[in-house]
C-alpha cells in the first residue's frame, strides 16, 4: 500500500515560486491500477517523480508498507528505487546498448551476477514479446517495441510498485492498445502495483481499476474508474471525460433537452440503439455529440442527445435508455432544469 | 629572382627531395610518435577531469563543494589561455623533472600535455552533457550511483561524440607539436622550421605543410569513420 499524506511540492523558478502540488491525500491499494489524469502543467509528473523521491516533496510524506520513503538514508533509496521502478514517455532506452543489455543494466547495479542476469533478462524479453531482440540496438526498434524493451527493464529488478510517466503518450492508438494490454497482463500474473500518470482519458478506461483527477497540483476527484467517469462531478473531470461538452453545447438549439448516455463496457457496440428506440418508442433523438470507442466488443464512451417533444418523451426516453446493460443516463443539469438524475 | 623563386628552382627542387627522403620517415616518425602518446596522455588526465566536471557540477549527478569546482574551472581555464610557445618555457622545471631533461622529442610530450588535457578536460565536458537529462534520471529511478551512472550511461552513451572530440584533439596537438620544434622536439613541424625556414629551403618548407595537411586529414578520416562505426542510433 501507497499513503500519500499531504503531500506538496513547490519549486522556485526565476518568476517565483510555483506550487506543483498542493496537499494531495491518495492511498493506492497493492495489487491496483491506479490511473492519475490531468491536464499537462497539472504536476502528474512531478506527483509520479514524489512517489520514488526523484523529486523531494516539499511538505508532506510517501509511505510504502509503513516507511516513510522520505527519511532514506541514500543506500535505502536506491534499494527501494528497485521495488519501484518506472517507464517513461521517451522510453529512455540506452541507445548504444543493445535490449539484452538495456535490461540486464538495474541487475548489474543490484550486483546480480552477469550470467544469471542475462537469464533474467532473456526471459522477460520473452514476456513483452521481443525474444528475438536480444542484440538489436534501440534504434533499430519501432516505438511500441522500445517501450516493451522498457518494461522488461522496469521488471529486471522483480518491482512491486511500476509508475508509468506517459508511457503510452508517444504511441499510435494500436501501440498504445497493445502495450496498456501487455502492463495489464503483467499485473494479473505478478500482482505488480502500477501507476499510470497520463493525459488521455483512454488510457484510464482501459486499464485502470481506480482514478485521481488532477487539476493545477490538487486531487479534484477520486475514486472507481466507472463511478468517476460515469458520473463526473469537478469540472475538471468533465473537461476530460467529454472533451467535445463545451463545443457540442454551442450547437443545442431546440428545445434544450439533453440527455447524455454514457457507455461503460456496454454490449451496445452493434445494437443500432436510437434506431430500436425511434421504432419501440416513437422517439427520434438527435445526436448531438458523441465519442465512442469499443474496446473488445465493449462500447465506452458517451452521446449527448436532444430528445424531441416534452418532458414526457424525455421520461420514456430515459426510461427507454436505462434498460440496456451497462449504460448510464443523464439528463444534463446544466441545461433548463428537468431535475437532475444520475445513475 | 626572389627567394620564393629560387626555392622552386630544379636544382633546390631535387635538393629538397633528397633532404625529405633523409630526414622525413625519421621526422615523420617523430610526429606520429609525440602527437600519439601527448593525445594519451592528455586524455588519461582529461577524461576523468571531464567527468568530474560534470558529475560534481551544481546540478550534476553528484554535486561537489562550490569552490573546489571553481578553483578545478579556474586553472583549466588559465592553462587554456596561455599562449602554447610561452607554456613550453614555463613547465621547463617540470619537463626536467618527469623527463630528465627539457630538450629533445620526448622531453616536449610535457609541455603538450600539460597545453592539451584542460582542452581534453572541456571536449569531455561537452561530450558528456550532450547525454539526455531523461536518460540519467532513468538511471536515477532504477537506482543506480551516481559512479553507475557516470560510467554505465553517460560514457557508453557519448562514445561517438567523445571519439569525434579525442579527433578534435588529436588534430590540434599535431598542430602543437610543430611548435614545439622550436624548443628541440623532432618531428616535421621542427624541419619544416629549422630546415625550410632558417636555412631558406622553402621548398621543404612546403613540403613539411604538405605531410602535415595529410597527416591531419588521415586523423581525422580515421576518427570520423571510428566515431560512425561506433554510433549504434544509426541503422546500419
Amino acid at each position: 500500500m501507497i499513503e500519500l499524506k499531504n503531500l506538496s511540492k513547490s519549486f522556485m523558478t526565476s518568476d517565483g515560486q510555483v506550487d506543483a502540488l498542493r496537499h494531495v491525500n491518495l492511498t493506492i491499494q497493492d495489487g491496483d491500477i491506479y490511473g492519475i489524469i490531468g491536464m499537462s502543467g497539472a504536476g502528474k509528473s512531478t506527483l509520479v517523480r514524489c512517489i520514488n523521491m526523484l523529486e523531494r516533496p516539499t511538505e508532506g510524506n510517501v509511505i510504502m508498507d509503513g516507511r516513510d520513503l522520505g527519511t532514506l538514508a541514500k543506500g535505502e533509496l536506491r534499494d527501494m528505487r528497485r521495488q519501484v521502478t518506472m517507464i517513461f514517455q521517451g522510453f529512455n532506452l540506452l541507445m548504444q546498448k543493445t535490449c539484452l543489455q538495456n535490461v540486464c543494466l538495474p541487475l548489474k547495479w543490484a550486483k546480480v551476477p552477469k550470467k544469471e542476469a542475462e537469464e533474467r533478462a532473456r526471459e522477460l524479453l520473452r514476456t513483452v514479446e521481443l525474444p528475438d531482440k536480444a542484440n538489436a540496438y534501440p534504434a533499430q526498434l519501432s516505438g511500441g517495441q522500445q517501450q516493451r524493451v522498457a518494461i522488461a527493464r522496469a521488471l529486471a529488478t522483480n518491482p512491486r510498485v511500476l509508475l508509468c510517466d506517459e508511457a503510452t503518450s508517444a504511441l499510435d492508438p494500436k501501440t498504445t492498445h497493445q502495450i496498456l494490454e501487455l502492463i495489464r497482463d503483467i499485473n494479473r500474473k505478478t500482482g505488480i502495483t502500477v501507476i499510470v500518470i497520463t493525459h488521455q482519458m483512454s488510457v484510464v478506461q482501459e486499464i485502470c481499476n481506480r482514478v485521481a483527477i488532477l487539476e493545477n497540483g490538487t486531487v479534484v476527484e477520486e475514486g472507481e474508474v466507472s463511478a468517476v467517469f460515469s458520473n463526473p462531478r469537478a469540472e475538471a473531470t468533465r473537461n476530460l471525460v467529454y472533451p467535445e461538452m463545451a463545443e457540442a453545447r454551442e450547437h443545442i438549439g431546440g428545445n434544450g433537452q439533453t440527455v447524455r448516455v454514457i457507455f461503460n463496457g456496454a454490449e451496445a457496440a452493434r445494437t443500432p440503439l436510437l434506431a430500436q428506440m425511434a421504432m419501440d418508442e416513437h422517439i427520434a433523438a438527435s445526436i448531438l455529440a458523441a465519442s465512442t470507442r469499443s474496446v473488445g466488443d465493449k462500447a465506452y464512451g458517451y452521446m449527448n442527445l436532444e430528445i424531441p417533444g416534452g418532458p414526457d418523451e424525455l421520461a420514456r426516453a430515459v426510461k427507454y435508455l436505462r434498460k440496456v446493460k451497462d449504460v448510464a443516463v443523464q439528463v444534463d443539469v446544466e441545461y433548463p432544469a428537468k431535475g437532475s438524475d444520475e445513475e | 629572382m626572389n627567394q620564393f623563386q629560387r626555392a622552386f628552382t630544379p636544382e633546390s627542387l631535387q635538393e629538397a627531395w633528397q633532404i625529405a627522403v633523409r630526414d622525413f620517415p625519421q621526422g615523420l616518425w617523430d610526429t606520429v610518435y609525440v602527437t600519439l602518446l601527448a593525445t594519451f596522455f592528455a586524455i588519461v588526465i582529461g577524461l576523468p577531469l571531464g567527468m568530474l566536471l560534470v558529475a560534481g557540477d551544481e546540478h550534476g549527478i553528484h554535486p561537489m563543494p562550490r569552490p573546489l569546482m571553481k578553483v578545478i574551472n579556474v586553472i583549466i581555464n588559465f592553462l587554456r589561455s596561455v599562449p602554447f610557445l610561452i607554456l613550453i618555457v614555463m613547465v621547463i622545471p617540470l619537463t626536467r623533472l618527469i623527463v630528465g631533461t627539457s630538450v629533445g622529442t620526448t622531453a616536449s610530450i610535457v609541455p603538450l600535455v600539460i597545453a592539451a588535457f584542460p582542452f581534453v578536460a572541456r571536449l569531455v565536458e561537452t561530450s558528456l552533457r550532450e547525454v539526455s537529462p531523461n536518460i540519467i534520471e532513468t538511471a536515477q529511478s532504477m537506482g543506480a550511483t551516481p559512479m553507475q551512472i557516470l560510467l554505465g550511461v553517460m560514457l557508453p552513451e557519448s562514445v561517438p561524440s567523445l571519439i569525434d572530440n579525442f579527433t578534435l584533439a588529436i588534430t590540434t596537438i599535431l598542430g602543437y607539436t610543430a611548435m614545439s620544434g622550436a624548443i628541440g622536439g623532432g618531428g616535421i613541424g621542427k624541419i619544416a622550421i629549422m630546415t625550410g625556414y632558417n636555412r631558406y629551403k622553402y621548398a621543404v618548407l612546403y613540403m613539411a605543410v604538405i605531410v602535415l595537411v595529410i597527416l591531419v586529414q588521415i586523423f581525422q578520416n580515421f576518427g570520423s569513420w571510428l566515431s560512425r562505426k561506433c554510433d549504434k542510433r544509426l541503422k546500419h
